[in-house]
């Protein structure tokens, strides 16, 4: 017995050639970079399982497939505006005067092997990135995942959402193809909408009148070298505070706000989302072989007269179009013989007062709650009723703005007048975030009251007994314990009380609080408690 | 141009040609009686003339009545079909507007691409299948022709598209792209009118499009592009629509729009799709 019990130690006491070597080699490593602490750390990183949580995944994966066609494009991608007459392989352009930038777009796509691939595996990405960041965040806010400790996580992640936003349009505008002349025009003509500076930042963005000579050069240096620098940094400070704050987890059986229940990076994870990159990355190649985009050979070359019918910016920067295509006719004031352009000043100030509210979201919402308690309990949607209300209107305000920025085409395609497309957007822009705020609320209440109601007395099994005293009664399926925990456990809140302060005064910023923090706790379904159920189970059956 | 006017154009060429310009032959005097000469050049005349004037009569005569019958059946079926709206005599009424001097390639255009007769009042004439055939529809545009000179049937030689496509893509792009999109997909207009897509349009008809101005589209007549140039653009329209979608599928051609729908309900679906997979649990 003795003997067989020693003979595995002793076979585990001389390791094998290839383990010897991983073993010299982690040590080697380790003595000179210390960085096992590091490993012991992210290895032990827990990721939950469930799907909305991959969505950051995507985008993260999405940019790392931008960053490898990319690097491929900048080999044979000419950010000139210098004048070319095309001579390459595409007929309908031969002998056409163009911007270098234009013509060497055209030869990356009709004479360089795999070029046109990778143009539109790195377009469609682009798209993926944006969309998936888009996605991640509306999973993040809906789930109350950027309360307290992620609050700066959410303003970095915002960040980053904008400079992706500006990758996509400045690689948008360096083909100088007529599609993104045109974008650039418009913006050119918001840059000049600026009361006073407005020309003067034009001339210094465009190095002198639009069109000029520069600009290629400039967005060039942005997009490759300053945005993405800013990005990736923005990224990595993105994936530490991740590391940092853990991540947040849907209530269940066994999870609490101390721990995180699910797989840890090493090796499950790591192996997981290895495989998920691949099919990320296989999936945008799928799409990039079969789909077409961005077809600058049909655009042709800019030229600023011409300005093509459903002219359009890529789909993140709809919604900016789509603002300027709502404003109504003569919003313009002349002042001392200046004028005032509101139709531009408006929608440029809206927006960022849009994405201002989504910026800093979380201290709002902090400051109305007066919560400041650590929060690592995702919510459900329907928990947070006011919060999934508010959200529910934001989403409908940006879609109606996207939507605005594709009216001509609503409008050809489902036989309508334009005009009345256009007036119906802008009353959708008013309405629709009411109607959607009134409509998310009421349902989230709902089914909060569904919810406790199935916790209280189960499922309706649909078997109707009859008792021997002649009483027909219902059996209702109980939930086991793992599925009520679901339903029960979340936080309930009540509007904050007004208190006078140290001197006895209550300010009136103590009112506005007051007043926020009842619009957002008044109706509300307060969670089961145990009492209820063992009543409930007590009283019955 | 009036209602009264009833000089027709199918006729004009042939008056021309009638016109004959009568060569003179100078011959010095002979030997012969001096009234030989005159006898002579007299009877030659006579001879070249009549035998002239007889041979051209006839043939205008053959063609007149080719063209009138022509003609004769345009006006019937114009009294049949269209007299309703644009009146017996071409004048227009408040339902439509007078066809007099619109001229033929207008009437092969509207007539030719299903436009004319009117389905439905509406912002714009639809495209749908034409109803008369192409001789019936010659004969309507040879029938509104004779009531008022306007723009011709175009010749074939612009038609063929073979001109220079890279010159026809320039063109296209500064003339006709704002409304028709760049890419030929179309574009809406003010009111519920559009400008219809280009592809798979007969040339003829653009060319008609063109020099005519159907609906709301303005007219480009020889000074503004020469037929040349025309042909030019007809050219890049074929080379458009022969060349396959070289990308892959084009989605409509409708650019960013039909890009970001795709990846929003395609791309990211499909990728949505993969996490719930991934971390569905296993039964």
């Amino acid at each position: 017995m003795t003997t067989t019990q020693a003979q595995p130690p002793s076979t585990s006491l001389e390791p094998t050639k290839g383990a010897r070597l991983t073993g010299w080699a982690a040590n080697y490593i380790d003595e000179r970079t210390s960085i096992s602490g590091l490993v012991k750390e992210l290895g032990r990183k827990i990721f939950p399982d469930h799907w909305s949580f991959m969505l950051g995944e995507v985008a993260l994966y999405s940019f790392i497939v931008i960053l490898l066609s990319g690097t491929f494009l900048t080999f044979f991608f000419q950010a000139s505006m210098v004048p070319v007459i095309y001579e390459g392989a595409y007929v309908p352009l031969k002998g056409i005067e163009m911007s270098a930038a234009m013509a060497s777009t055209l030869d990356i796509s009709f004479d360089i092997r795999g070029g046109l691939l990778m143009r539109q595996v790195h377009h469609w990405a682009a798209l993926l990135f944006v969309a998936s960041i888009g996605l991640h965040m509306l999973r993040v806010y809906f789930t109350g995942a950027f309360r307290k400790p992620r609050e700066i996580n959410w303003i970095i992640g915002f960040l980053l959402f904008v400079l992706a936003m500006l990758e996509g349009f400045t690689g948008y505008s360096l083909p100088d193809d007529l599609l993104s002349g045109n974008g650039l025009r418009i913006i050119d003509g918001m840059v000049k909408g600026v009361p006073i500076a407005g020309t003067w930042i034009s001339y210094l963005i465009f190095g002198g009148e639009f069109p000029g000579t520069d600009i290629v050069g400039r967005l060039y240096t942005v997009h490759i070298l300053l945005a993405p620098a800013i990005l990736v940094a923005a990224l990595g400070v993105h994936m530490l505070l991740l590391v940092i704050n853990k991540h947040t987890q849907f209530a269940g059986p066994g999870r609490t706000n101390d721990n995180v229940v699910g797989v840890p990076i090493m090796p499950v994870f790591a192996a997981k989302a290895g495989g998920f990159f691949f099919i990320i990355f296989g999936v945008i190649v799928l799409i990039a072989a079969t789909f077409q985009i961005n077809p600058i050979w049909v655009y042709g070359p800019y030229d600023p007269s011409p300005v093509s019918a459903g002219t359009q910016p890529d789909w993140y920067i709809g919604f900016a179009d789509g603002a300027l295509r709502l404003v109504p006719p003569g919003w313009e004031l002349e002042i001392l013989g200046f004028t005032l352009s509101l139709n531009i000043l408006v929608p440029l100030l809206i927006l960022p007062v849009f994405l201002g509210i989504v910026a800093f979201y979380p201290f709002i919402e902090a400051w109305i709650t007066g919560d400041k308690r650590e929060h690592h309990m995702a919510d459900r949607p329907r928990n947070a009723p006011v919060r999934t209300a508010i959200g529910a209107a934001g989403v409908t305000f940006y879609a109606v703005l996207w939507a605005a920025a594709s009216s001509d085409l609503i409008a050809t395609h489902f036989k309508l007048s334009i005009e009345w497309v256009t007036h119906g957007i802008q009353a959708l822009l008013i309405v629709g975030p009411v109607i959607a705020y009134i409509v998310a609320k009421r349902v989230c209440v709902g089914l909060q009251k569904k919810d406790r109601e199935i916790a209280l007395h189960g499922f309706e099994s649909g078997r109707i007994v009859r008792l021997p005293g002649g009483e027909y009664i219902e059996v209702h399926e109980q939930l086991d314990d793992y599925e009520r925990w679901k339903l029960v456990s979340f936080t309930d809140y009540k509007p904050l009380m007004i208190r006078p302060d140290s001197k006895g005064r209550i300010s009136i910023l103590q009112r506005v609080r007051a007043v926020a923090s009842n619009w957002f706790f008044e109706d509300r379904i307060a969670p089961v408690t145990r009492t209820e159920i063992e009543q409930q189970h007590g009283g019955h059956h | 141009m009036t209602a009264t006017d009833k000089k027709t154009r199918g006729i004009e060429p042939s008056m021309a040609k009638k016109s004959p310009s009568t060569a003179r032959r100078e011959r010095a005097a002979g030997r012969r009686h001096p009234l030989a000469t005159v006898a002579l050049l007299a009877v030659g005349l006579l001879g070249t003339g009549g035998a002239y004037a007889l041979f051209t009569t006839s043939a205008t005569a053959e063609t007149s009545t080719a063209a009138q019958a022509v003609v004769e059946d345009g006006a019937k079926l114009f009294a049949a079909n269209c007299a309703t709206c644009h009146g017996m005599n071409l004048q227009g009424t408040t339902q439509a507007p007078s066809l007099i001097g619109v001229g033929a390639a207008s009437v092969d255009f509207q007539v030719g691409t299903g436009r004319m007769p009117l389905a439905a009042t509406g912002p714009q004439a639809e495209e749908k299948p034409p109803q008369f055939t192409e001789e019936q529809t010659l004969a309507l545009a040879a029938f509104v022709a004779s009531k008022g000179p306007g723009p011709g049937l175009p010749n074939e030689e612009y038609l063929n598209a073979d001109g220079d496509a890279a010159v026809g893509a320039e063109l296209f792009r500064i003339n006709c792209a704002m409304c028709h999109n760049v890419a030929g997909a179309g574009g809406a207009l003010t009111e519920g009118k559009f400008a219809p897509p280009l592809g798979g349009v007969d040339s003829k008809h653009v060319y008609e499009a063109m020099v005519t101005g159907p609906q709301n589209m303005p007219v480009f007549n020889d000074n503004n592009i020469s037929p040349e140039d025309k042909a030019n653009i007809i050219t890049y329209l074929k080379v458009l629509e022969e060349t396959p979608s070289v990308g892959g599928f084009g989605l409509g051609d409708l650019g960013p729009v039909s890009e970001g729908l795709f990846i929003w309900i395609f791309g990211l679906g499909a990728i949505v799709g993969i996490t719930i997979w991934l971390t569905a649990k296993s039964n």
